[in-house]
């Protein structure tokens, strides 16, 4: 990011003559509305990495290396979208990584135990998503805690309740297989097909991904629930006072990333048959990464969905990048902690250019 | 949407769009505020003054409905009201710019303008902000209010602290205030800054809407003002039309003739030596203030 050039443009008096206005619009040239973007840092950065690992590995660029990348983004991508607008709303969720996996536990020992379909205990864990979100949120507007404090809560009361119910329900510590059952075949079509793309094979997820973004980007740009999301995570206080809903925004944005999850346990769910009850644990902080990479900040009020797909592709590059290039996987978390404090200091100028 | 200038209301029929009379506010055995009679026409400025602790702030929440007042009248365009809640107040057209402003910083200012009031266009799922309309309108309103800006797209956080009282001034005329109520606007500001804030305030009236304007500074307070209310431990010590008093009058008001005073004859029952040295000094100020008031008086 180049902050030198743009200093002189926000320096220049910002009120001034009439006459000058059209000439003051010119100034801002299309370098400088790109330098403004959120993603921009992101996208700079994953271009570098993509050129980057296809140096350095002969397999890296091939379509089939590329549809894995893209496979390992998804999964992340997809929880990454409702983190991001929660994030943008200016609130954390912690609980998102096993909450995914609760999603997936309640679809599979639901319908074992209580239906033939499958499809019953997926819409069931779709209530129980909204519902974890919605009680995120709820808690959070009550206490008025931080999020940070009330979705830590969650997600070790979700890490728990996984275990200790699949074990009390199931009696085991992985979810019954249900892959025999009616509607399996039509989940696995939906959540974990693989559709072949020119040849290769490219997981129904990317496909998920990608739509959610668009949806993400659509209601963010373009909708007022866009402009409110903005306002809370700007400043919450004067949203109240100029009549957004503020409370309903919030409780919403977590239960939007209770949609997410419920998309990503599905896939799990289908795409593997059976669920382990344990898993899920630190996931939530690579969504949050990748959230920040793609130029969210932390405080709230900035950043766009987009953002947080590209860096969720940053986040699978490496992820298979490390791995097509024959390193050690060990150094991928290396990699993913200096990407976020690179990422997090781009970010603060970012914010300190756009107040002064 | 129509704009307060739309519906401009005459001063000379008599009936003021805003007033009150004889207000208190009681926080249970406390009186914040006691017996005060104010008015706000149409067209006009009227000046809130007094210092921190004055009442000013419990005045204004009378106003923008945050309280309900506990003795007195409070009358709209004649008719007595009680307001329960500051959306009562904007339904009645009462809109207040806090010192706050609630704006979001990093918001566009086309964004912050309709924040809350957005423009939509489309139907059902495909319902979505009509944003080229509302840039046109952000930029055409704050234009008409004077504020020349170059892209109604940059974050409101990079305009000037008297920028961003002027968009929040804009905001609330364009969303059909007829009385506009500025806390402190030009508190946090600079001179120059101020004085840009002044400009709009009187465009503001010129527009046609009753400016109830609360501030502790009688020089920013009387070019603009056609009216001021000085406030002191909750009573009005002072309610003139700008042609019966002056500023040498309001300044000495402001800055406590009766305090100094009052200062003086403390000090006269003090028997330290210190003192009467100070007692002197007092007395200079009160024949300083004397001498500024004497040519306005005659």
């Amino acid at each position: 990011m180049s902050s030198t050039t743009a200093t002189p443009d926000t320096a220049a008096p910002p009120a001034g003559s009439g006459a000058g206005a059209d000439e003051r619009v010119a100034k801002r040239s299309l370098f400088r509305t790109l330098l403004g973007r959120p993603e921009l840092g992101a996208l700079v950065g994953a271009a570098a990495l993509f050129v980057f690992f296809a140096i350095v590995s002969d397999v890296f660029i091939s379509p089939a290396a590329q549809a894995n990348v893209l496979y390992s983004a998804s999964t992340l991508g997809i929880m990454a979208v409702g983190v991001s607008l929660l994030m943008i709303g200016g609130e954390f969720d912690l609980s998102t990584g096993v909450a995914a996996i609760s999603s997936g536990l309640v679809a599979s020992l639901f319908s074992w135990y209580f239906a033939t379909n499958v499809w019953v205990g997926v819409a069931m864990a779709l209530v129980v998503s909204l519902l974890i979100g919605f009680i995120n949120g709820l808690i959070f507007i009550k206490t008025k805690l931080p999020s940070f404090i009330v979705t830590l809560a969650m997600f070790f009361m979700l890490a728990g309740l996984n275990l200790a119910l699949t074990r009390l329900i199931g009696g085991s510590v992985s979810s019954p297989p249900i892959s025999t059952m009616d509607g399996f075949e039509l989940g696995r079509s939906i959540f974990a097909a693989r559709i072949p793309v020119f040849g290769v094979d490219v997981n129904s997820t990317v496909f998920i991904w990608f739509g959610m973004v668009l949806v993400a980007t659509w209601v963010l740009m373009r909708t007022r629930v866009g402009n409110w999301i903005y306002a809370v995570g700007g400043d919450a206080e004067a949203a109240r006072a100029v009549g957004v809903p503020v409370t309903a925004t919030k409780i919403g944005l977590f239960m939007a990333v209770g949609f997410c999850a419920w998309v990503l346990g599905m896939h799990l769910l289908f795409g593997f048959g059976t669920m382990q009850s344990g898993e899920g644990i630190g996931n939530e902080f690579f969504y949050i990464i990748a959230v920040v990479v793609g130029g969210c900040l932390l405080t709230g009020g900035y950043g766009t969905a987009i953002g947080g797909a590209i860096g969720a592709f940053i986040f699978g590059m490496s992820q298979r990048g490390i791995v097509y290039a024959g390193w050690d996987a060990d150094w991928f978390r290396f990699f993913l902690g200096l990407m976020l404090l690179v990422a997090t200091v781009i970010n603060l100028t970012v914010k300190k250019r756009s107040e002064s | 949407m129509t704009t307060a200038t739309s519906e401009r209301e005459t001063t000379e029929t008599g009936t003021p769009l805003l007033k009150l009379e004889n207000v208190s506010k009681h926080y249970g055995n406390i009186i914040a505020l006691r017996d005060v009679t104010m008015e706000a026409d149409a067209g006009s400025v009227t000046c809130v003054l007094g210092d921190n602790g004055a009442g000013k702030s419990t005045l204004i929440k009378i106003i923008a409905g945050l309280h309900e007042h506990t003795d007195g009248k409070f009358m709209m365009s004649g008719t007595e009201l009680r307001l329960s809640s500051p959306r009562a107040a904007l339904g009645l057209g009462i809109a207040t710019v806090y010192q706050h402003l609630a704006v979001v910083p990093l918001m566009p200012i086309w964004r912050n303008f309709f924040l809350g009031s957005e423009l939509t266009t489309g139907w059902g799922p495909f319902k979505r902000l009509d944003v080229k309309r509302m840039k046109e309108i952000t930029k055409k309103e704050l234009a008409d209010m004077g504020i020349d800006l170059r892209d109604v797209d940059q974050p409101i956080g990079q305009l000037s602290g008297g920028e961003k009282q002027c968009v929040a001034i804009a905001r609330a005329v364009y969303f059909g205030a007829k009385v506009l109520i500025l806390d402190e606007p030009t508190a946090a500001l600079g001179v120059k800054q101020s004085g840009v804030v002044l400009k709009y305030i009187v465009n503001a009236r010129a527009r046609g809407l009753a400016v109830v304007f609360i501030t502790h500074n009688p020089h920013h307070a009387y070019p603009v003002g056609d009216r001021f209310l000085v406030l002191k431990r909750g009573r009005a010590i002072a309610y003139q039309e700008k042609k019966d008093i002056s500023l040498e009058e309001l300044t000495g008001l402001m800055a406590g003739g009766a305090e100094l005073e009052e200062l003086a004859h403390e000090l006269e029952h003090s028997s330290s030596p210190g003192a009467q040295d100070a007692l002197k000094d007092v007395e200079a100020g009160l024949d300083d203030l004397d001498a500024g008031q004497a040519p306005a008086k005659s």
